[in-house]
């Protein structure tokens, strides 16, 4: 056999991480009536501020020897990667909340000059040092055969990944904030004769969505990659967006969506280095054709999807009077 | 407190001078980036937005790379223009770009080592064929399938990445190459190159072709009924419907013309200044033009302008990489940041802004 | 007298360029049904907005109960019991009706017992409602009611109602006025908007008359006569439209069974309409909103795909005739909703002048735009239809409301049409300006064309229609005279009161299990 189908879960759980995160993030965003195309660029600021932050701290912390902030290292790498998305994010909500500008150009800036400060921040960081993640569950429940590595080996974010999925679901589903949240993105007018801050509310979202991408960000590259690369999130903001439309906006579909992802650039990566009789261009374009074609058969159904997509998305909102 | 009215009318001299205002705000934050990586600010923006013309040493060399530069990113610009202004978006002009030279470098390569006059017009057709169909699949997807062309026509650019990778290592790699990666050299065998037609000035085909375009798509968006319907079709669909435009034509037109643009761009590039095909191929002109097309307002002349003037942050762009050491990724968050503050000074041609509260009538 | 629930002391609202309200002082007693009543644009949306609390008055004041009431939001009118239920509803489609009902209460109760609160209320109050139902599925009546058990639930002392009966058929119209009158006998005051004055007349216990942002008159409407309260409005007598009797031609334009699938979630269906126009006939098609009135205008002008076999003009089948095809052979349309689908709101008057004129007129020549021919075109719409523009280089969403329905029915009726489909003629349109409308719709049957009016205002069809019909859930019933039509067959044509056929039953019933 070539692919051991229990590593391949575990690969799958691990590579799928970063873009549910960002899809989880997305979504919410999305939901809110917000199209923020901007999750690479977002993600990409995750992945550089949460390495040069694993990397400074782990410095500074062996040079001083201290074990606890080296220990300390990699939880305030993802926080700088949350904080670092978060604030980029804020110059789109800024942008398309109060300065009305167009979303979609709005986000596609955010993209593209996410990549280029996020390489301006990353240089002179390419494979250096960084610690270790510590795994959250004990040593003993992950040598358990089969389940074990499945299901007790992955990091804490990945647990936090998944909990999100069930947390947005409930909040969205349950509460009266997600209550709020859909309606506003449903009708923004609607919802401000109402007496809701439809600004107030949309901003709040798109600062979550930046932390969700920016977390995202900062998983890939320290812990699923070690190491700082230019570009190394490779259109994985791209397919966090796509998600969230073959999801049909709903927390759960996302899940399964990230899953197929994973799984997909798992199993390839596993082909490649198998050197199966299968061309690595294919391969490597293997993960994009399978979310464009995923994306096309959840599309044409066009009123399924209409029903759950949020009416107000991507429009803008100008308090008149 | 500040507040914002809408204008009744956008207002014409604020969408002509925020380009400009843009342009300069850009020079300030950028001044003050390059000042937090270290460098003096004034003459890291006079080396690249002054000394590619006009310092002694480096002008002869550097003005005719600024039409060399900024050919590919008026001619992709003015395709992506067309969708744009129809609300369509294409943002995957770069891997149209990189199909449209794949294929004509193919075109061209097939019937090496012929030398015959017809092969470079060939190659034409065939990398405005290779973009044309490359976009047709968002098209296409979008018209028949209700599918987001936006992330289509980008996520086919990575698989155009990893066509050209395996091009530039498997079908395309020069046979004579001692097993480096890389096509033949098309600029400098006869009948497959596209040479500087007049000596100095950096003017090949692609940027006699980036000029003709732009005078066309000036001509189609003031006087032509087709211009108009696709103005129309991105300022109030539903009155282009009542109209009586097609919607799902008008998607295949605008990204047909938009992919057949990039891939002539393409092509033009890899049979003059890149001169083969390479992994690393794409210098990220289809990502440029985005910028270039919003920053010349979707407007033929104005992206013109905004093509020459991103070419410039190019060019300047490497001559401080080459003299102060700046990194070279700082140009890019240059041109993001520009493209910011446009976007950010847009409010100012569609609303008024009062402060404090409103006087009465 | 007893002390006024709300007294109104010179409250005045500029906005560029035009003075909304201009030193309005009126007081409403606890209890009454207070009419606002006024033309469109005399500024009773902008008085409510600030009882609403959703604009500040420049200057004035307001009180309530004798205590100043200054209300920053419309959450702090709420929550002193000020209540609105507003003409275009401030619904979500996509959520059910107790979630809509959820988001317009400050401290709402768990979902189960809201529920049952709104089964209760609506069941009192002979509303019935599905609390689990999508709003998209509702019909305008069953909205509007959402709205009012909205307003409801939080026990107001004024409830604001903006044009009400706009959306209703007659029946519902009596349903509405029962609960209203409910209302006030139990001490619930009532501010009650509407330029309908029969509905007034009816209803209302004193009634406030508004003309150009200024207050010109009260009056007990129970007293006054509808001519009287017609003038103080408008302000000056109005010519009746005329029209010389004239027999109809032959069939210009024929529908034989069409059917058309909604085109979104919350669309809706035509189903096997049927009817003929003849030349120099106007055919009245009434209707409440959202019936389908935007989808057989949609598939008469072809902007929508139009079914094989399913319209014909001349004896023409027109299945595979464009939109610009048919305005060639001289069927013309105007949509109901002038910005962004008659119109493109940011563009100038003369690029809105191609936008269907360009074949007709001869605007275009090899593809290529004459603008000179557009301006002229446009500068002749703007001259014979009155339209009040500083030129035709300004974009159309700076024209007020009726000026731009102007430009666009007249658009249409210069390029001299065969057939002339039009939605809502004369919505937001002044009074005298509407009377102006109408007469160009009468001149231009007189002329042979065929015209079909759809329309929502009853009074206008019953004017100007040879034949009337009604449009109810896609389908249209059989064209029937005009003349001599009661308001009570016509609201049977309508299809009575929505969903009134379950009231008290299962739905209630199940819900509150």
């Amino acid at each position: 056999m070539i692919v051991d189908p229990v590593t391949l879960i575990v690969a799958l759980i691990t590579i799928s991480t970063p873009v549910l995160l960002a899809a989880l993030g997305e979504l919410v965003v999305e939901k809110s009536g917000v199209l923020n195309l901007g999750v690479e660029g977002m993600m990409i600021m995750g992945a550089v501020c949460g390495f040069v932050t694993a990397n400074e701290v782990h410095g500074y912390a062996t040079l001083h020897e201290i074990v606890w902030l080296d220990r300390l290292a990699p939880t305030l790498a993802f926080l700088a990667g949350m904080a670092g998305a978060a604030v980029l994010s804020l110059i789109f909500a800024f942008l398309t909340q109060f300065l009305m500008s167009n979303q979609v150009a709005t986000g596609l800036a955010l993209t593209l000059f996410g990549l280029g400060l996020a390489a301006l921040i990353g240089v002179g960081y390419e494979g250096q040092p960084i610690p270790e993640v510590a795994k959250p569950l004990p040593a003993a429940l992950r040598e358990i055969p089969v389940v074990g590595p499945i299901l007790f080996s992955h990091d804490f974010v990945t647990y936090l990944a998944i909990f999100a999925v069930f947390a947005i679901w409930y909040v969205l589903r349950h509460t009266r904030i997600g209550l709020v949240l859909r309606a506003v993105g449903e009708s923004h007018d609607a919802a401000h004769a109402l007496g809701y801050k439809v600004v107030r509310i949309r901003v709040v979202a798109i600062l979550f969505g930046g932390a969700m991408a920016g977390l995202g960000g900062a998983f890939l590259s320290v812990v699923y990659v070690e190491n700082w690369v230019q570009g190394m999130t490779a259109g994985a903001g791209w397919i966090a967006l796509a998600l969230v439309v073959f999801a049909a906006w709903k927390p759960g579909r996302v899940l399964f969506g990230a899953w197929l992802f994973g799984g997909i650039a798992a199993l390839q990566l596993r082909l490649q280095a198998a050197e199966v009789g299968v061309p690595v261009a294919l391969l490597d374009a293997s993960p994009y054709l399978v979310t464009i074609i995923v994306l096309v058969v959840m599309s044409s159904n066009r009123a399924r999807a209409a029903l759950n997509a949020p009416a107000a998305l991507g429009k803008t909102f100008h308090a008149s009077g | 407190m500040i507040r914002l009215e809408k204008r009744p009318t956008p207002s014409r001299a604020w969408s002509l001078g925020t380009p400009v205002l843009a342009v300069l705000l850009t020079m300030i934050a950028g001044g003050a980036m390059f000042a937090a990586l270290g460098q003096d600010p004034f003459e890291t923006i006079r080396i690249i937005f002054w000394d590619p013309l006009f310092h002694e040493r480096f002008a002869a060399f550097s003005r005719p790379q600024l039409l060399v530069k900024a050919g590919p990113l008026i001619l992709i610009a003015i395709g992506l223009s067309f969708g744009f202004r129809a609300g369509i978006w294409n943002i995957g002009a770069e891997g149209q770009y990189i199909v449209g030279a794949l294929s004509g470098a193919a075109f061209g390569l097939a019937f090496y080592p012929s030398e015959s006059v017809l092969l470079f017009p060939g190659m034409i057709l065939a990398g405005i064929l290779g973009g044309l169909l490359w976009a047709m699949i968002p098209a296409v997807l979008k018209v028949f399938a209700n599918t987001n062309e936006i992330l289509v026509s980008l996520l086919l650019v990575y698989v155009a990445e990893a066509m050209l990778a395996s091009a530039a290592t498997g079908w395309l790699r020069n046979p004579d190459g001692q097993g480096f990666p890389g096509s033949r050299n098309l600029a400098r065998h006869p009948g497959t190159d596209n040479p500087e037609l007049f000596a100095g000035t950096g003017i090949h085909w692609g940027v006699l072709a980036a000029f003709i375009a732009v005078i066309a798509a000036y001509v189609l968006f003031q006087k032509h009924m087709f211009g108009y319907q696709i103005k129309l079709a991105g300022q109030a669909p539903r009155a282009a419907r009542f109209s009586g435009v097609n919607p799902g034509r008008m998607v295949l037109l605008c990204l047909g013309i938009s992919g057949a643009l990039a891939g002539a761009a393409g092509l033009f590039e890899v049979s003059g200044p890149a001169g083969q095909i390479t992994i690393d191929f794409n210098a990220g002109y289809g990502f440029t033009a985005i910028i270039v097309a919003f920053l010349g307002r979707l407007h033929p002349i104005g992206i013109l302008f905004a093509g020459l003037l991103m070419a410039l942050t190019y060019i300047g762009g490497e001559l401080a990489q080459l003299m102060l050491q700046v990194p070279a990724p700082a140009i890019q968050a240059f041109q993001g940041m520009l493209l910011f503050f446009l976007l950010a000074l847009d409010v100012l041609s569609n609303y008024r802004i009062r402060i404090g509260r409103a006087a009465a009538a | 007298m007893t002390a006024p629930l709300l007294d109104l002391r010179g409250l005045t609202k500029a906005y560029p360029g035009v003075i909304a309200n201009d030193d309005v002082s009126f007081a409403i007693q606890p209890g009454e049904v207070h009419a606002l009543l006024g033309e469109n644009g005399a500024g009773k949306s902008t008085l409510v907005k600030m009882i609403y609390g959703l604009v500040k008055p420049d200057s004035g004041t307001m009180a309530l109960n004798g205590t100043s009431y200054t209300p920053a939001e419309p959450r702090a009118a709420r929550a002193q019991g000020v209540a609105m239920v507003f003409q275009h509803f401030s619904l979500f489609e996509a959520l059910t009706v107790a979630e809509n009902i959820a988001l317009g209460m400050e401290n709402p109760p768990k979902p189960r017992d809201l529920s049952a609160r709104i089964s209760d209320v609506s069941h009192a109050y002979g509303l019935p409602l599905d609390p689990e139902s999508l709003v998209g599925d509702l019909s305008a009546g069953e909205r509007q009611r959402v709205e009012i058990i909205r307003c409801l639930l939080q026990d107001p002392k004024l409830l604001i109602m903006d044009e009400p009966t706009s959306v209703l058929t007659p029946q519902e119209v009596e349903i509405l006025f029962h609960t209203l009158r409910k209302l006030s006998a139990e001490g619930t005051a009532i501010l009650y908007i509407s330029h309908k004055l029969e509905e007034i007349r009816a209803l209302c216990d004193a009634a406030t008359i508004l003309r150009l942002g200024k207050v010109v008159g009260a009056c007990d409407p129970k007293e006054t006569s509808a001519a009287r309260m017609a003038e103080l409005m408008v302000g000056k007598s109005l010519a009746q439209p005329a029209r010389d009797a004239a027999d109809a031609g032959e069939v210009l334009l024929e529908a034989r069974g069409l059917n058309l699938p909604a085109a979104s979630a919350f669309g809706t269906s035509l189903r096997d309409i049927r009817f003929e126009v003849r030349a120099g006939e106007i055919l009245g098609i009434g209707g409440v909103a959202g019936n389908g009135q935007d989808e057989l205008l949609a598939v008469l002008s072809g902007e929508r795909p139009t079914p094989v076999g399913a319209v014909w003009f001349n004896g023409e089948d027109l299945a595979r005739r464009t939109p610009e095809a048919r305005r060639g052979l001289g069927i013309l349309s105007a949509p109901e909703e002038r910005l962004g689908h008659a119109a493109a709101p940011d563009m100038s008057l003369t690029e809105n002048a191609v936008l269907t004129g360009s074949a007709r007129k001869g605007l275009t020549k090899n593809g290529f735009i004459g603008w000179g021919r557009a301006r002229a075109f446009a500068d002749e719409i703007i001259e014979r239809f009155d339209v009040r523009t500083p030129g035709n280089h300004v974009a159309a969403r700076a024209l007020s409301g009726g000026n731009l329905q102007k430009f666009v029915v007249g658009r249409e009726i210069l390029q001299d049409p065969v057939v002339l489909v039009i939605n809502q003629p004369t919505w937001g349109v002044d009074a005298s300006a509407a009377a102006d409308i109408r007469q160009a719709l009468l001149d231009l049957a007189q002329k042979g064309a065929a015209v079909i009016v759809i329309s929502q205002d009853l009074d206008e069809l019953l004017e100007i229609s040879d034949r009337f019909c009604a449009l109810n859930e896609g389908r249209l019933s059989d064209p029937r005279p005009a003349r001599g039509l009661s308001m009570e067959e016509i609201g049977l044509m309508l299809g009575g009161a929505h969903g009134m056929h379950e009231a008290d039953g299962t739905a209630l019933h199940e819900a509150t299990t």
